[in-house]
């Protein structure tokens, strides 16, 4: 059992959660999930982690309700439990071995300069990765996309580890425009360079913005989130095709290069059981 | 005459209804059938029966026992080599194993070794669950030796492990990635043939009250690692029995198609996840016909499975009847339950619609050639033979490649070339104080040999611990 320390909502549909799980924060590193099971009768749900700490000896997930299983979890309260609580799973960001931890606040000079594009809840697993660069004196660019400016998540903290840069379809907050428009233009009109960059979100924002990057010659890695059973390699519901290979997101990613990945599949696979009455957002817990 | 009596027919779940429901096909022997088949045991003098067992049980012995002692006492013979007979005498290949060397069997029929197994082993569990409180043997009465031994993977072969540890006055503990324990017995194998709470549970639970402790959610390789464990966890002596690891694909054309799934997957979404009963959460891809590929006992779990979801579903498997690697009877109860079987059929791609949702399956028609290595006569393709096989899910039963998680996460652990853990015959592999068997070290394998290794490697680290 695995107890839920504190509870806020980032909107109306998110959540960010504290979980006490103290394995599993000695262990995280950016980049990687957890698996939760909110009870006896609950999914396993694959959930990027957002946040650790390893002396309180918790971990910070963000949900976002999309169906019955993100529902069951968001209406869980500070000081229930999680059945399960598993992990750290999938490989961590391979920023964390680029960048050497004896280097802490001694940025070389060929530090790589690191792009983060946020969409969507997207932005929270942007997080961990970007508050790990600044931990180790690199501050970051981050690109964080919305609808609107009320659906912004996690835009304070991210502010105190990274140059943040906004924008939002409707134009209501930053830059009037979608992600990959607002890449184009911190390239292009701002003269930004950039070694990399990092596409968080959902996985037709992720599609899109490689394309842009592509465009630019930047390297893209993105971080999939593949349907999954169990989450250690064991079922393979998780493959992906990436530069024309199967691979399993829960072992071999969950981040891929970009530009590689066959996007189109991935949505397709991630939908396989919309509509099914088990997985819909009907109802609230049995 | 004991030999003149015939083998006793075992009660069955009629299959009709059966191919409905998740409940047990086999219902095993009463008291009188298996008295009765008992008796038909010659009580060799040099049982050929013990020889084939992986894990040497004194099988006249235990069946003599039973007639003439009783099933406490046929329990404590088979106690000693083997712990968990429910399970084994279901789903042992008994065909290939002590049925396989029974005298009787060259004239007749073999003594039912595995049904009066079994038969011995539940009347045990029924013991425990009548009364609440254990009994002598099984207490956790042993005098503690100060020493730890971590378990990696509660299946076969770290259940086996860690009683015989326990047993012996070790402190065990064992970490489970999952969150039930038991391993292949509660993912993979379905309840129709091995049941989860009747057996699988209790037997468990006998692991338990040795003072056996357990762990989930703990994934060995990520949440902890095996250096851990030894040099900050102040476990003497790790075993690792994580299993068989990651399934395997074709590597064909439209593998990737939606309604293509691993046996693995769709097996533990309904065993483990319980996506057949409404309760749960987790579903299931509804299909109408279901093609299963390949001929192990996964892949009659898996078709038998299919079918008891409601779809048509059919084995496709390149070489002949003959050749099926899977249990005769799991192969017999299938055709019983209106699995069709296609041999000599090899697939070539899969087919999908406009929507990228299977539509069907491209085979060929094969034929067997020479023998191969493994002794078998190697299937090739017939020219020109291509044909359509319509569908609209594809489950993928093909075996499985090691995890390389533990070997990735631990310094000096050797692998050999196909990625399985290099073990000695008792389990010691390149590492001091690492040990490991079952299908981390032979790949995918049975329950049977996974226990037997699970036992001989808990000797071997009672030798190198032991002042």
């Amino acid at each position: 059992m695995f107890k839920i320390v504190s509870k806020r909502f980032l909107s109306p549909a998110i959540t960010e959660m504290k979980v006490l799980a103290p394995r599993v924060a000695e262990s995280a590193l950016p980049g990687q999930f957890v698996i939760v099971r909110t009870d006896e009768f609950g999914e396993r749900i694959p959930l990027t982690i957002c946040d650790y700490d390893r002396e309180a000896g918790s971990v910070t997930i963000v949900t976002q309700t999309i169906g019955h299983s993100s529902a069951k979890i968001n209406s869980l309260n500070e000081g229930d439990y999680f059945l399960d609580f598993a992990g750290p799973l999938g490989q961590p960001s391979d920023l964390v071995e680029l960048i050497n931890s004896d280097n802490v606040q001694r940025p070389t000079s060929n530090a790589p300069r690191v792009l983060f594009v946020a969409g969507g809840v997207g932005t929270a697993p942007v997080y961990p990765q970007a508050k790990w660069l600044h931990d180790h004196g690199i501050t970051p660019d981050v690109v964080i996309g919305a609808k609107t400016a009320d659906l912004f998540t996690y835009v304070d903290e991210m502010k105190k580890v990274a140059n943040v840069y906004l924008c939002t379809d409707d134009g209501s907050a930053g830059f009037h425009g979608m992600v990959p428009a607002l890449m184009e233009d911190l390239i292009v009109n701002q003269g930004k360079k950039y070694d990399r960059c990092v596409i968080i979100g959902p996985m037709i924002m992720m599609k899109f913005a490689t394309i842009m990057a592509k465009k630019h010659n930047l390297p893209a890695v993105v971080s999939l989130n593949a349907l999954m059973v169990d989450g250690t390699g064991m079922c393979g519901a998780c493959r992906v095709t990436v530069g024309g290979e199967t691979k399993f997101t829960c072992v071999e990613g969950p981040e891929f290069d970009g530009w590689l990945v066959d996007f189109d599949e991935a949505m397709r696979r991630q939908g396989m059981y919309r509509g099914n009455p088990k997985t819909d957002c009907t109802c609230l817990p049995k | 005459m004991p030999n003149k009596i015939p083998r006793v027919p075992v009660r069955e779940q009629d299959p009709q209804i059966r191919a409905t429901n998740f409940e047990e096909v086999c219902l095993g022997y009463d008291r009188n059938e298996a008295l009765l088949e008992a008796s038909r045991c010659l009580n060799c003098k040099r049982p050929r029966c013990v020889e084939a067992c992986p894990v040497h049980i004194d099988i006249p012995g235990f069946i003599h026992a039973l007639i003439t002692e009783g099933e406490a006492s046929a329990a404590s013979i088979i106690s000693k080599d083997s712990s968990l007979p429910s399970v084994c005498g279901r789903v042992c290949p008994q065909e290939t194993q002590c049925e396989g060397s029974c005298v009787l069997g060259i004239k007749g029929e073999p003594v039912a070794i595995g049904k009066l197994e079994r038969y011995v082993g539940d009347w045990k569990i029924e013991q425990f669950v009548n009364t609440a409180s254990a009994s002598e043997d099984l207490e956790d009465s042993t005098p503690r030796n100060g020493k730890k031994v971590a378990i990696i993977g509660s299946g076969p072969a770290g259940l086996a492990c860690a009683s015989d540890l326990a047993k012996w006055g070790y402190e065990v503990k064992v970490f489970e990635a999952l969150h039930q324990l038991g391993g292949v017995l509660v993912y993979g194998i379905p309840e129709f043939r091995l049941p989860k709470e009747k057996i699988v549970g209790p037997e468990i639970d006998a692991v338990k009250r040795l003072g056996v402790e357990f762990v989930n959610d703990v994934i060995v390789g990520r949440t902890t690692t095996i250096d851990h464990l030894l040099d900050e966890e102040g476990f003497d002596a790790v075993f690792v029995g994580s299993g068989a690891g990651l399934p395997r694909f074709m590597g064909i054309e439209g593998e990737n198609l939606n309604g293509v799934f691993s046996a693995n997957e769709f097996l533990t979404r309904v065993n483990l996840m319980h996506a057949y009963d409404d309760r749960y959460d987790t579903p299931v891809f509804n299909a109408k016909k279901v093609v299963v590929v390949g001929g192990g006992n996964v892949a009659m779990d898996a078709v038998r499975t299919a079918k008891r979801i409601g779809a048509e579903s059919v084995i496709v498997y390149r070489r002949s009847e003959a050749e099926l690697p899977a249990r005769r009877e799991e192969v017999h109860h299938a055709k019983e339950e209106g699995i069709e079987f296609r041999m000599l059929t090899n697939p070539v791609r899969v087919l999908g619609d406009d929507k990228g949702w299977v539509r069907g399956l491209e085979c060929v028609e094969m034929e067997l050639g020479e023998p191969d290595e493994s002794g078998r006569r190697s299937p090739v393709e017939k020219p020109g033979s291509n044909f359509e096989l319509e569908c609209d899910a594809v489950i993928m039963a093909l075996g499985t490649s090691p995890n390389p998680l533990i070997k990735s996460t631990t310094k000096g652990l050797d692998t050999t070339r196909r990625g399985c853990l290099v073990a000695d015959d008792d389990g010691r592999t390149t590492r001091p104080r690492v040990f490991a068997g079952g299908d981390a070290v032979t790949g995918a394998a049975t329950v049977i040999l996974a226990m037997g290794a699970g036992r001989r490697a808990a000797h071997a680290i009672h030798e190198s611990l032991k002042d």
